[in-house]
């Protein structure tokens, strides 16, 4: 009975995890540049990129705690076409925090719009208060801490 | 005591010029590119100065593994093809520290230059310090040298197009652009763009 349970746990917790939807660069900078009065953690990854990897527990652990006032958004660059990849990576680590795939390849489009310090490398990190206008940008892999660090310095 | 002061100053100029290099972070366009040398997958070493009768070099920061390079793989190598016998050759260099990015070391690059057929350098940046040097951050990531007198200077830094997944969708051939009007002596479409790509792995210091 209790392994039945179990299975049925993990059927369900499996199926409720995040899908990505695949959007265009207006759907970001819209959430960059809303009004709303919250914080915008906004996290740029890949499946192929091993330090985002290793770094997204963070976010979802963020996003599950979820504090008053902030909104994790988990901006994913694979390649569009491989957006079932994106999903079945979403569905296996059951993530749960809201994933967008960024899908707009003409990167020197829109790079300088999320933040002219960005190389383009990744993991990235733009955290933005929305009813203050501050923000941080960070071009690295964070460590346990770094977030709440982050936040508390936008407040 | 006015030797004691001269020699102060003197302590306080040479820190703030240690700093101001320290700070410095790899070359910008204009930049005269110094000197290096690095083992090629032959086994024989390339230097920059092996160049000097080239009207330029493509630097290119690469590596084996990160999805970017494999879908600009053929790319790099038609560049190459394109302009090497216009005296404007590819030099490939991968940084990528071997022990965080397995499938990078030095065999690995053997068997990528034999099973696509480099027929250009494909060095490996051991200690990472070429790759500090000229400030290349991700793969691949592109440095235009052009030869200037006896020296190189960095033309244009940045992706190879604004297309990753697609060659055939690409409209702006950033690199092509920029060396084609180095040749044709034309000003600069392009001196900088950035590309989302993998990260150098750099090693743990």
């Amino acid at each position: 009975m209790k392994r039945l349970f179990l299975i049925l746990l993990f059927f369900s917790s499996a199926a409720s995890a995040q899908k990505a939807s695949i959007v265009k660069f207006n759907v970001l900078q819209k959430l960059i540049e809303s009004k709303e009065k919250n914080i915008k953690v906004i996290n740029f990854w890949a499946t192929w990129c091993a330090p985002c990897v290793k770094e997204l527990p963070l976010f979802e652990a963020l996003n599950a705690s979820r504090p008053d006032g902030v909104e994790v958004t988990l901006i994913n660059l694979d390649f569009a076409d491989k957006i079932d990849k994106v999903n079945s990576f979403l569905a296996r680590k059951n993530m749960k925090a809201t994933v967008l795939l960024l899908d707009e390849i003409d990167y020197n489009k829109w790079i300088d719009k999320v933040d002219k310090s960005w190389s383009g490398a990744m993991p990235a990190t733009l955290i933005v208060n929305s009813s203050t206008g501050k923000r941080r940008f960070v071009e690295r892999e964070l460590a346990e801490g770094d977030l709440e660090k982050l936040i508390s310095e936008v407040k | 005591m006015k030797a004691m002061k001269v020699f102060f100053l003197l302590a306080i100029g040479l820190m703030v010029f240690v700093a101001a290099t320290v700070i410095k972070t790899g070359y910008d366009v204009g930049d005269k590119v110094s000197e290096f040398k690095l083992k090629n997958t032959d086994g024989k070493f390339v230097s920059l100065s092996d160049f000097k009768k080239e009207k330029g070099v493509i630097v290119i920061f690469d590596c084996n593994t990160c999805p970017f390079s494999k879908a600009y793989n053929d790319r790099i190598i038609a560049l190459n093809k394109k302009y090497s016998s216009q005296g404007f050759p590819v030099v490939a260099i991968n940084a990528n520290d071997p022990e965080k990015s397995p499938g990078d070391s030095f065999n690995d690059m053997v068997d990528q230059a034999k099973k696509n057929k480099y027929d250009f350098p494909y060095l490996v940046d051991e200690t990472q310090g070429v790759a500090h040097a000229f400030g290349a951050t991700n793969t691949p990531h592109v440095f235009v040298l052009k030869k200037e007198g006896d020296n190189f200077v960095v033309a244009y830094i940045g992706a190879i197009d604004n297309n990753a997944h697609d060659a055939s969708s690409a409209d702006k051939k950033y690199v092509e652009e920029v060396v084609d009007a180095i040749l044709q002596s034309k000003p600069l479409p392009t001196t900088k763009t950035k590309a989302i790509g993998c990260g150098i792995k750099w090693k743990n210091v």
